[in-house]
């Protein structure tokens, strides 16, 4: 009953609802790269080379505040290092697949795609086109995102800021999480990272978020031990 | 010519962020233990995206508790406690929010 096909737009389907805060996202980045001063291509550019809104905008504000390539592109890839763990949890789904299947679907391999394609390969591992889901998921986030940008470079802000839609973002992650929140051991380890998110906040080049998963990780080590005590 | 060039290295260094592990970690290799800690990367991951945007003004410094942001995610937070859903969940805290800026 499974198929490449069918697989795929599940993948679709269900990242569908993700958009609600990447449609105005993308946008707003698109707007923002011009308002700094970077043209239509380079701000492009970041969209297709980077792919990965909280990278661009990291390196795009530094370079506009007048940081050094090396502050730069040290700080956006301190960001990116998250990817590291979403690898390594879908590496298990994966493994089975050529290199050249590795190098292109690690490409779309983003917070979100990650996210709904972590759920789905737990709960379908039988489906041997599982890696479908993650093309169809994360080629919508690519395509969606890139749309936007453009929009965003051509059309200015035509999100109004009223609406206050950059809290879609946070509200996205939250709902990401839904099929944790009744666990108390997930709780306290989401409870654990989110303070230490803005205990080190000013950490420098953005490390919060791989020191806040870090310590949130070691938090979950010490949880699994006491649970099989 | 120096900024392409910067965007390029940090596009590369990105994308190898997503690889690394894809390519270089056998899971028939990885102890049961570490699997389960991976079981917990979401948990640990988001909510460092998740804090800071709600609990922390253009400023950097804490907002206050009856902050719209605040006041939203918890009220979706409760909805995602009891429905289990991620539309319902997304679309009761931007309701939430949207609500209090513009109603109250």
């Amino acid at each position: 009953m499974y198929s490449k096909s069918n697989t795929f737009f599940k993948g679709v389907i269900d990242v569908m609802p993700l958009m609600i805060p990447v449609v105005p996202f993308g946008i707003i980045f698109g707007a923002i790269g011009i308002e700094l001063g970077f043209g239509p291509y380079l701000t492009y550019a970041t969209s297709v080379i980077i792919f990965s809104g909280a990278s661009q905008i990291v390196i795009l504000q530094l370079f506009s505040a007048g940081a050094s390539s090396l502050v730069a592109i040290t700080s956006s890839s301190v960001v990116s290092t998250r990817h590291l763990l979403y690898g390594a949890v879908v590496s298990q789904h994966l493994n089975h697949l050529s290199i050249y299947w590795k190098i292109g679907l690690s490409y779309l391999l983003t917070d979100q795609a990650f996210a709904v394609s972590n759920e789905y390969f737990k709960k379908n591992n039988d489906n041997i086109f599982k890696h479908y889901y993650l093309v169809g998921s994360g080629f919508t986030l690519w395509f969606i995102w890139q749309a936007t940008t453009i929009i965003g470079i051509f059309l200015g802000s035509i999100v109004p800021e009223e609406l206050g839609l950059t809290f879609t973002i946070p509200l996205t992650f939250l709902a990401l999480l839904v099929n944790y929140l009744r666990k108390i051991d997930h709780l306290i380890v989401i409870i654990l990272s989110g303070i230490s998110s803005i205990v080190f906040f000013d950490a420098p080049f953005k490390a919060y978020i791989i020191l806040s998963s870090i310590i949130a990780l070691i938090g979950a080590t010490i949880l699994i031990k006491i649970k099989k005590k | 010519m120096s900024i392409w060039f910067s965007i390029i290295i940090a596009g590369l260094i990105n994308y190898l962020t997503r690889l690394v592990s894809v390519l270089a970690i056998n899971p028939k290799k990885m102890s049961e233990r570490t699997k389960k800690i991976l079981t917990y990367v979401p948990s640990a991951v988001f909510p460092a995206i998740i804090f800071p945007a709600v609990f922390l003004n253009q400023e950097n410094q804490l907002v206050q508790l009856n902050d719209p942001k605040v006041i939203a995610i918890l009220i979706s937070f409760i909805i995602g406690i009891i429905t289990k859903n991620l539309i319902i969940t997304i679309l009761g805290g931007l309701i939430t929010f949207w609500t209090i800026i513009f109603l109250i």
